[in-house]
């Protein structure tokens, strides 16, 4: 701060207050309905103090052993997807971009910068604008309802491959020199020495893939269509099947917040990777 | 940029890239082209026989008012994403710069919202104004507005918009920080010493400087609502009520899987993807020049 200002300082801090609430807010209303019964939240307006359902909803949700009009299946099974999912679609997407990041940058071959240009087009067909003719290649493949047509036809990264692209043109020559003067073949310097010079960059994408891979939702929607496939994202969706009062929205926000959890952890542990990977990704 | 040391082999390079090469082609080239193909043909009802019509597919689409109207829906969309999302952001981001301390407190508490996925953004927004047992929905009736977004086109948009706006501002409030954190102290302490207030300093000097961020934020945030959005609209209206909040990416998933026609979805991709690559040609030309001030 320039000068001092009293005034200015408390407003800075109602004003921060006022956003940090705002953000919260329907976190907040998220929680409390998670810990009432059905009837309770049903009584407009629910109340905003936590109810004492907490463990019985969480329970409930996870086996899927109560439901309303909506599907019941058992969240648990739903969250384990979705890991499995997240997990294969983040670190598929860095190993594949780490390999052709190093084939691009350290070997000289025919149609090179072709393959690297043709990687980078990609940035421009995501997977939104070619929807019917992509769900016709995994359903011809016999992919429906696998973690194969999940994770696959997302794995592809132009930006990882850009990223990491621009990181190995920032190591010194001199690294892959004494490598080669030792007697190092390319994937033993890739292995020993690429490798743990990337650590940041992979833990910074990681966090960024991690997220995008857990929070998809339109491809699921269209490759599954077995409950016991079913990601938590898109599970929320189908446990609202009625009107207002119909919904068990007791069990579907607590069956939100479960959603919520691992991604927000992971932005939350991994704050500092967290920054970094979205600042460089993006530039 | 190029290296000088490299290492000779025949068929390595050609295994590394072969993974990534065999995604993109399966999954990325080969759907591309066939939305190409299809948005030139007509197909009969029962898949049997296809048919070349040329351009007919796209004549059709922009003489379709329904279309003409999802377009106009987008760019109303966008353009209140983007302006909200990056408003109250850039707002709470000038805060956070001028609060030395629990800046990194606040900056902790407003991270987060980026991991939640659009799907649930969407339910958790609808929850809180569902029309008969939402509470801030019973807020706003009790303050003698009747909110109900199942019947009122303008209050689905309003709804879409807070959700998306919402799940965005944790973006945009990283990007203005490290861009407010990059100006030098210096230049606002000289104009502090000429005489020049809080408010008159952020718009002779913090504003321009901030143009650059600004600029790529508010075309990364037009991409994010024409086309990250689709959960957001699915878990919250489903294009509704009639087709008030039908985007362009709800239009093409509605018109290929629900309504099965082909040839207009395969248009609509087409249509669509000539919107990505302009708004990627336009961010990276940004990168090379930076904006000028």
């Amino acid at each position: 701060m320039v000068e001092r200002r009293p005034a200015l300082a408390v407003i800075t801090h109602l004003v921060l207050l006022l956003g940090v609430a705002l953000v919260a807010f329907p976190v907040y209303v998220t929680f409390v309905a998670s810990t009432q019964t059905a009837e309770q939240i049903v009584q407009a307006p629910m109340s905003l103090v936590p109810g004492d359902r907490l463990l019985h909803n969480y329970a409930a949700v996870l086996t899927g052993s109560e439901g309303g009009t909506g599907s019941a299946a058992p969240v648990g099974r739903m969250m384990w997807v979705s890991l499995v999912t997240a997990l294969t679609i983040a670190l598929g997407k860095i190993i594949i971009s780490l390999l052709s990041a190093f084939a691009i940058v350290y070997f000289r071959f025919p149609f090179r910068y072709f393959f690297f240009w043709a990687i980078f087009v990609t940035l421009m067909l995501p997977v939104e604008v070619r929807i019917a003719p992509t769900y016709q290649v995994v359903s011809d493949l016999g992919m429906l309802n696998t973690y194969a047509g999940l994770t696959v036809p997302l794995i592809a990264s132009a930006t990882a491959t850009f990223l990491f692209r621009q990181f190995f043109l920032t190591v010194p020559d001199e690294l892959a020199e004494a490598a080669r003067m030792d007697g190092a073949g390319p994937m033993r310097f890739f292995w020993d020495v690429l490798l743990p010079l990337s650590r940041t960059s992979i833990a910074a994408l990681f966090v960024i893939q991690f997220i995008y891979g857990w929070n998809q939702y339109l491809w699921p929607l269209l490759v599954t269509t077995e409950e016991n496939m079913y990601p938590v994202v898109m599970g929320i969706k189908r446990m609202i099947a009625g009107g207002d009062a119909v919904n068990e929205w007791n069990l579907i926000m607590a069956t939100a917040l479960l959603a919520m959890l691992p991604p927000a952890l992971v932005v939350l542990l991994m704050q500092k990777w967290f920054v970094k990977g979205l600042v460089e990704t993006e530039k | 940029m190029e290296k000088r040391v490299r290492f000779r082999s025949a068929w390595l390079p050609w295994a590394l890239l072969a993974p990534q090469l065999a995604i993109i082609s399966i999954f990325f080239f080969w759907p591309a082209a066939q939305a190409l193909l299809q948005s030139v043909q007509m197909q009969d009802a029962f898949g049997t026989s296809t048919e070349f019509i040329g351009l007919e597919n796209f004549r059709r689409l922009f003489n379709d008012e329904l279309y003409l109207y999802s377009f106009r829906v987008t760019a109303v969309f966008s353009l209140l994403v983007a302006g909200f999302g990056l408003i109250i952001a850039l707002v709470l981001a000038v805060f956070a710069d001028r609060a030395i301390r629990g800046a990194s407190f606040y900056k902790t508490l407003m991270v987060w919202p980026y991991a939640v996925a659009p799907a649930v953004a969407g339910v958790l927004w609808l929850f809180m104004f569902a029309p008969s047992i939402g509470m801030v929905s019973f807020w706003l009736r009790a303050a003698g507005f009747d909110w109900n977004h199942l019947l009122n086109p303008d209050h689905a948009m309003a709804l879409i918009v807070m959700a998306a706006v919402w799940k965005q501002i944790s973006y945009n409030f990283l990007f203005f920080l490290a861009g407010l954190q990059s100006i030098p102290r210096s230049l606002i302490e000289a104009a502090a010493i000429d005489g020049a207030g809080p408010w008159r300093r952020f718009w002779t000097i913090v504003f321009p400087l901030l143009s650059p961020t600004t600029f790529f934020l508010l075309v990364i945030n037009i991409v994010y609502a024409f086309f990250e959005t689709f959960a957001i609209v699915d878990a919250a209206t489903q294009g509704g009520p009639g087709r008030a909040t039908t985007i362009l990416v709800y239009k093409v998933y509605y018109d290929g899987f629900k309504g099965m026609d082909l040839g207009s979805s395969a248009a609509q991709s087409v249509v669509l993807m000539v919107i990505v690559i302009t708004l990627t040609v336009v961010q990276f030309r940004y990168i090379e020049k930076r904006v000028q001030y």
